[in-house]
């Protein structure tokens, strides 16, 4: 089932054949990325406007590659969070720029719910490519994408998440989609970084790093951002990277042919040692930016056959 | 001038009677079976004669935030609601903190002549938490209690002063609990809903502590400590004890939370945004049991006007509050449909006990010798919340545009018709 909606907001709205079908498309656009000419022309003719709120390389640049393999004009806009605070508002800043015309909007911003409420308020189609705490789906979908190029299948996987998950929007992303998918999730980090009434996540919380990683198919790694840490999550980057940190040690644990997720950027010696980031055997890290352009290129192309289907 | 109101049921806190109530000037001087002579006559068509509601907990952003609300837009927005007597918050620009704003307020409310205005002045001055306000001098000038309202005075000590200093003029300390130091930062209730939307929560526990602190220096200092707005399973079950050890405690809740949980942000609706946050299904049915075991004192709304240019923004940069005034009734009107509270306990909860706490002797009673201020309110009104019945500048309720059931059909202070759905008069 294809998806059709105006926006892309996060995976807890989606079902499971909605998920696929990102993934199905994806495949297609990863194979003409690699092919000579990296070009298709479903966008062209349309303008893609990046909004960023917040810093990002990896997810801007990505976007910004793959509308622009889909033939549409894109626009970079960043707005560091004192420039909206000289007066104008989101909605307003929306609507300014869709006044010229935009097709669709990517839109990062550190509040949560913040994609949700440009969407309603916004005839564009909205990408949200990361919204506070809450989703990042895109980053959910390129996940699930290379687990499954190198797992073959979602069937009896087990994938443990590890880290601040309270503060992640990959993980709540991940986290939706895996449970509609089956996949069996487990969850560690240090309570402090762990949301209250995880129930709803219905995963398995475990209580040691050797727990975390025995008998997992996929360990994704959560990075620890310390440009926002106020102190008091954790005691110190030390302590953190002894009891939460992923080793090679620590992958023996892992099963077979186990594969190692990080959505970036990676603090070398915090979240996981050079080892496990750089060996080959079991780090995915860069398949995944690699995937990232590719399922991005299929939500641009989705939602703009739906804007298409409905004369938008 | 004698003014008969004839063909309703008069509700009180300890009755119902079906009877008339003739009033001369501003008393009430009779409660009479028969019709008598009068100049001028109201037909109530059956509909309960209630004490005018007392609502200990506004902000009408006057002076300072006029665009929101004012004095004459708030004294409008009370008496629409069936309320008489209105306690305005002391978080205005400038701050309440001395006895000119407090007679300025009071004045601004007397010109429009519809309600009684009596402010809250603030516990420390400029709302800093360091020093207490000239708390007599405001006395003097109309404040009747005192509180930082948003901004809990976090320091011990204060609290301390403030609650003994006030006790020696009568008076009484009204808290916000909240241990601004436990989670910085939060917008909603900290529990399954947060953990979904990924928005930052604010654990009860935040208002749990505060009311503890605050009715034990209540306990060292017999003052009187009113908590406001209480949200929380927890906190009732503080109060609770401290009621049972003597403490000179008195409680309110808010419609909000005992009409909506935390469930309603799931769509990230900035109207359902407020401080206390709406709690769980848990902190609700505690709210609804509390008002109907006698242990919560005072329905008050906490009614926080905000205009739609400050709501209208993401879910974290909108600020807290809910308009509450013109959804009193019809909100509480529904506890009674559902049987959790009575007639009269709806009357002890919005006049009565108001009255009582605030010493307020004419008032919270429809009796010989009496106010006549007075709401008539019929329990099956319908009509749509909208422009037509707002009478406030702004409109940030989730419940406007939406059907209601039960209104002040008319409200009448000191004997004089100040409101006559849907108009102003």
């Amino acid at each position: 089932m294809v998806y059709q909606h105006k926006d892309l907001i996060g995976l807890r709205d989606l079902c499971k054949e909605e998920i696929l079908s990102f993934i199905d498309l994806a495949k297609e656009f990863k194979a003409l990325n690699n092919s000579d000419v990296k070009k298709s022309p479903s966008l062209h003719g349309k303008t893609v406007i990046n909004a960023f709120y917040e810093n990002s390389t990896r997810t801007r640049v990505s976007f910004e590659v793959a509308a622009k393999r889909l033939g549409a004009d894109a626009i970079n806009f960043s707005a560091s969070q004192s420039s909206s605070k000289k007066g104008e508002t989101l909605v307003d800043t929306i609507h300014n720029m869709e006044a010229m015309k935009t097709d669709i909007f990517v839109l990062r911003h550190p509040n949560s719910g913040a994609a949700h409420f440009v969407a309603q308020n916004s005839d564009a189609s909205i990408v949200n490519a990361g919204d506070g705490l809450n989703e990042h789906p895109t980053q959910g979908l390129l996940d699930l994408f290379t687990i499954l190029e190198h797992k073959g299948s979602f069937e009896n996987l087990t994938v443990s998440i590890i880290g601040d998950i309270a503060h992640s929007r990959v993980a709540r992303s991940d986290i939706w989609a895996m449970r509609k998918l089956g996949i069996n999730v487990k969850l560690f980090g240090p309570p402090t970084m762990l949301p209250v009434h995880m129930e709803v996540f219905d995963c398995h919380v475990c209580s040691s790093m050797e727990e975390a990683v025995e008998g997992s198919d996929v360990i994704i790694m959560l990075r620890i951002q310390l440009e926002r840490q106020d102190g008091t999550l954790f005691p110190s980057v030390r302590e953190y990277s002894k009891f939460f940190g992923l080793t090679s040690t620590r992958m023996k644990l892992a099963n077979k042919n186990a594969i190692v997720l990080h959505p970036g950027p990676i603090n070398r010696g915090v979240e996981m040692n050079s080892d496990v980031v750089d060996n080959k055997d079991y780090s995915v890290i860069l398949n995944q930016v690699e995937n990232g352009v590719a399922i991005r290129m299929a939500v641009l192309h989705t939602l703009n056959l739906y804007r298409k289907s409905r004369n938008m | 001038m004698k003014t008969l109101i004839k063909n309703g049921i008069i509700v009180n806190s300890d009755g119902q009677i079906k009877a008339n109530v003739l009033i001369e000037d501003e008393m009430i001087v009779d409660i009479i079976e028969h019709e008598v002579q009068a100049d001028t006559v109201i037909d109530a068509c059956g509909n309960y004669i209630m004490p005018g509601l007392i609502d200990m907990h506004v902000h009408f952003r006057d002076p300072g935030q006029e665009y929101k609300d004012d004095v004459i837009s708030g004294s409008e927005t009370a008496v629409a609601s069936g309320v008489t007597t209105c306690l305005p918050m002391a978080n205005t620009f400038p701050i309440n903190d001395n006895s000119s704003i407090t007679r300025a307020m009071i004045q601004k409310a007397k010109q429009r002549g519809l309600i009684d205005l009596l402010p809250i002045g603030a516990i420390s001055q400029g709302l800093h938490g360091d020093r207490i306000v000239e708390m007599g001098d405001m006395i003097e000038a109309g404040a009747v209690a005192f509180s930082d309202d948003g901004l809990p005075v976090s320091d011990s000590s204060v609290m301390r002063d403030a609650l003994e200093y006030s006790r020696g003029f009568n008076s009484f300390v009204i808290s916000h609990s909240e241990d601004c130091s436990l989670c910085r930062k939060g917008v909603m209730h900290e529990g399954e809903i947060s953990t979904i939307l990924g928005l930052k929560g604010m654990a009860s526990e935040k208002e749990e502590i505060m009311i503890s602190r605050d009715m034990l220096l209540a306990k060292l200092t017999k003052g009187h400590i009113h908590i406001a707005h209480v949200s929380s399973a927890w906190s009732l079950k503080l109060i609770e004890l401290a009621k049972q050890e003597g403490i000179n405690i008195t409680c309110e809740v808010t419609p909000h939370h005992f009409s909506f949980s935390d469930k309603n942000l799931l769509s990230y609706n900035t109207h359902f945004k407020m401080s206390p946050p709406l709690r769980s299904e848990n902190d609700i049915n505690a709210i609804r049991e509390a008002l109907k075991s006698g242990l919560v004192d005072v329905i008050a709304t906490d009614h926080a006007p905000h205009h739609n240019d400050d709501k209208f923004v993401e879910f974290d940069n909108a600020p807290f509050g809910i308009l509450g005034l013109q959804t009193l009734v019809p909100l509480t009107l529904k506890l009674v449909n559902e049987g959790i509270i009575s007639l009269e306990r709806m009357v002890e909860l919005t006049s009565a006990n108001p009255a009582k706490i605030l010493n307020l002797k004419t008032k919270g009673k429809i009796a010989k010798g009496m106010l006549a201020d007075i709401a008539i309110i019929d329990p099956n009104k319908e009509y749509i919340y909208d422009e037509s019945i707002n009478k406030s500048k702004s409109k940030n309720s989730p419940l406007f545009g939406e059907k209601l059931t039960g209104a002040a059909v008319m409200t009448l202070k000191n004997g004089r018709v100040v409101y006559d759905f849907p108009h102003c008069l």
